[in-house]
């Protein structure tokens, strides 16, 4: 009897809790996606870049440092140059900004990435020499 | 704008409008034929400092028939010149904050005085891209590796930053990034906490330029080119004259040859 | 020979608890510091591009090394027979586990990406001694785990001698693989020694049993157990043994060097050199860490004086600390002899001797590995039967013993 009415309880709290949740889903602000530049397809399916895109970077990597293969398809350049975001100087905004095309859904996953602490977040990297921040 | 840079724009052009014919030097440079150095010899003299006559197709691993590397004639090399040093700066951003001991340099002169004789001579010291890396074999992530053309690079994503590569290194070739670094070139990653030397230019190398230091010498005393290929221009050069291996006690096989010390 | 028997300590006295707080305090110094370093990048240390290793390699080493050599008490009884010390094995063992820990937190506190650590776990290029070392050191964490555990549950003690043996084995490896650390590196002058390895082993049996005298006695002094003199002159004169065998190795290694000519720059410059190092091996290594304990533990006046051994033990660790500045600072501070004859100048200290300012943080880190050693002894001494209620001669019984 007991586990029959703990049983009713735990359903009461879910339903509660997914009433809820439905109710948050409309308030929660989706990330807003940068559109490429070039308005045109990515260099895949976007339901496939969203699942795998970490794996085709990583993949991409390996190939360009360890082998010396330069094809550009599935750099992480491209995804910011594509996807570039501009500040109101109209010069790409850096991923210090969370504008930033790969802050944007980072951000809201939550999921910490940590290229730009060695790759330039920006088309053509920095454009100053010998001078520092 | 300097005569080399001319030729070398010239030749960037070229290459994009003459893709097949890229590939076909590259093919007929792989069949061991001289063809691709006449191919290079058509596009004009001086070409040989600028470009090299063998662009690889981007899709294209770098093959171990290769063998890149620096024949460094210190005989040409000039007193209060550090031209080769200001382009490897600017190449990579790399001056620094004003703090000589922890700044990075991926190559520096250096120079000698005989203690006996007061002879004095001055060289560009950088990664010496060896054979047998000393830092590839500490390296306890496999961090530190060796192409297979012959070019010794730091993988960051695997750098753990421990340094035992720059303690192993008998050039003192390697720099630790010892502060957060912002001006990254597109081609140039390079974070805190990783450990970092001379590429070879390896992003210039790999669209048939030749590296920074050496397209900036206006002696031409650094010779970049295809050691293992008996036709290039720096491997006529070494069989003809004397060169010398720094610290060749090592065994290490380097991809850096010196004359004239 | 009747069982020992082991007892938690106490542990709720104020001095306890100050004692916990102290380094608890230190440890979180420590941790701060690394936080410190890692923020602003290691610029803010004393390292930079010609000291690589600096003031928290000297303690992280330090400290592996002397654990490594804390497991020699219980590998005299499990090992070589000598049951007088089997009532010290558990507390051998747990000191070889704490002082590691302390010398690991240091070690990877000190890594230029602290964040990358589980790469380091599972990317190994096996050429690397330091690869083989990652494996060394976890596995030292199982093998002497499991070593505690056939010693402390009663009806696995037939186990014990068994893997005693392999924790001695493995010890021995990890301590080689440390010292290789050093002997494998060809491009320098100081290093590129295959000496290193068994100096680093013998090494570790004089810091190891230093650590390990130090707690003990501290402890039987301040919870009020009996220790007699039977076990005080033994470990005094095996502290000595210890110390009077690495001197042989550092003379060995010396004289080595100082015979072969292309040596003569960089023995000049440890041995004689206007510099810290020749301090530190003159006074801290020679007269502090090898003459002063050697009479301490050998001169009859001092005999079975548990003061002096701790003194002794003291002394030890210092003149260790000394050798370890040397090997490693002093080590990279004389330049590379690249152009061998020649007068080398760069803007990047090619030819020059370069000095090396420790800063507070990397002192505070390094400080934080010994701290943590010790809090984790004492904190783990009073949740487990670690020690003997007594070690008084009578318990100990020497005279049924089967040692010789």
């Amino acid at each position: 009897m007991k586990a029959k009415r703990n049983i009713q309880r735990f359903g009461l709290v879910a339903l509660v809790f997914t009433l809820f949740s439905f109710e948050a889903v409309a308030d929660v602000p989706v990330p807003d996606i940068p559109e490429a530049i070039k308005g045109e397809q990515c260099v895949e399916e976007i339901g496939f870049m969203r699942r795998n895109h970490m794996e085709l970077l990583s993949h991409q990597r390996d190939d360009t440092l360890r082998k010396g293969i330069r094809t550009q398809k599935h750099s992480l350049k491209n995804c910011f140059t594509c996807h570039v975001v501009k500040g109101t100087d109209n010069q790409p905004v850096t991923v210090k900004d969370p504008r930033h095309f790969c802050r944007e859904c980072h951000d809201y996953a939550a999921v910490q990435v940590d290229c730009f602490q060695c790759h330039t977040s920006v088309p053509g990297g920095a454009k100053t020499t010998g001078t520092r921040p | 704008m300097s005569n080399e840079q001319q030729t070398h724009s010239k030749n960037k052009t070229q290459d994009n409008t003459q893709d097949n014919n890229k590939i076909d030097n590259y093919r007929r440079k792989l069949l061991g034929g001289s063809a691709a150095l006449a191919g290079a010899a058509a596009l004009g003299p001086g070409v040989f400092f600028t470009s090299i006559a063998r662009a690889k197709p981007d899709a294209e691993p770098a093959s171990s028939e290769v063998r890149w590397g620096f024949l460094i004639d210190t005989n040409k090399c000039v007193d209060n010149c550090d031209k080769c040093v200001t382009a490897c700066n600017d190449e990579f951003n790399l001056t620094g904050f004003g703090r000589p001991e922890t700044d990075a340099q991926w190559i520096r002169t250096v120079t000698l005085r005989d203690k006996k004789t007061g002879h004095t001579t001055k060289l560009p010291l950088m990664c010496q891209h060896c054979a047998h890396p000393p830092c590839v074999d500490v390296c306890p992530t496999g961090a530190s590796f060796k192409r297979p053309d012959g070019i010794v690079l730091v993988d960051k994503h695997t750098c753990i930053g421990c340094r035992y590569c720059m303690i192993a290194c008998p050039y003192k070739a390697r720099s630790f990034v010892h502060e957060t670094i912002e001006n990254q070139k597109e081609y140039g990653p390079r974070g805190k906490g990783t450990v970092e030397s001379c590429t070879l230019c390896v992003h210039r190398v790999d669209k048939g330029e030749i590296p920074a230091c050496a397209e900036a010498c206006p002696e031409k005393a650094i010779l970049f080119g295809n050691m293992n290929d008996a036709n290039s221009d720096i491997a006529r050069r070494m069989a003809s004259t004397a060169s010398t291996e720094i610290r060749g006690d090592l065994r290490l096989d380097l991809g850096v040859r010196y004359q004239g010390i | 020979m009747k069982p020992t028997t082991f007892r938690e300590i106490t542990g709720n006295s104020k001095g306890y608890y100050i004692l916990l707080a102290l380094l608890g305090l230190t440890i979180a110094a420590g941790l701060g510091s690394a936080w410190y370093m890692e923020h602003n990048g290691h610029w803010v240390t004393g390292m930079n591009n010609q000291i690589i290793w600096g003031m928290p390699h000297v303690f992280a080493v330090f400290l592996i090394v002397a654990a490594s050599g804390a497991l020699n008490v219980a590998s005299m009884s499990s090992v070589f027979g000598k049951t007088s010390y089997k009532p010290l094995a558990p507390l051998s063992g747990l000191m070889a586990i704490t002082l590691l820990t302390g010398g690991l937190m240091v070690l990877v506190l000190d890594l230029g990406r602290p964040d990358r650590l589980i790469v380091a776990m599972t990317t190994y290029n096996f050429k690397s001694i330091f690869a083989w070392n990652m494996i060394l050191y976890n596995g030292f964490f199982l093998i002497v785990g499991v070593y505690l555990w056939t010693m402390m549950q009663r009806n696995l003690n037939k186990y014990s001698k068994t893997a005693g043996f392999f924790a001695f084995l493995w010890r021995l490896a990890l301590t080689t693989g440390t010292g290789s650390i050093f002997g494998f590196i060809v491009a320098r002058q100081f290093y590129d020694a295959a000496i290193m390895a068994p100096m680093f082993i013998v090494m570790s049996f004089a810091f190891g049993l230093a650590f390990f005298l130090i707690f003990l006695l501290a402890t039987y002094q301040w919870t009020g157990r009996e220790i007699g003199c039977y076990l005080i002159n033994r470990l005094q004169k095996l502290l000595g043994l210890f110390v009077a065998a690495v001197l042989l190795f550092v003379v060995t290694f010396h004289l080595t060097n100082l015979y072969a000519t292309q040596h003569h720059g960089v023995e000049d410059f440890i041995l004689s050199g206007d510099n810290i190092y020749s301090g530190l091996f003159w006074v801290g290594y020679i007269l502090l860490g090898t003459i002063f304990p050697l009479i301490i533990c050998y001169a009859p006046a001092f005999r079975a004086s548990m003061g002096w051994t701790t003194a002794a033990a003291i002394l030890v660790i210092a003149g260790g600390l000394s050798q370890m500045y040397i090997i490693i600072i002093g080590g990279q501070a004389f330049p590379m002899d690249l152009f061998p004859g020649k007068e080398v100048s760069s803007s990047f200290y090619d030819g020059v001797i370069v000095t090396y300012s420790p800063t507070a943080p990397e002192v505070m880190l390094g400080l934080g590995g010994v701290a943590l050693a010790f809090a984790a002894t004492l904190f783990a001494v009073k949740i487990l039967r670690f020690l003997p209620l007594s070690l008084a001669d009578a318990k100990i019984n020497p005279h049924h013993s089967v040692q010789g």
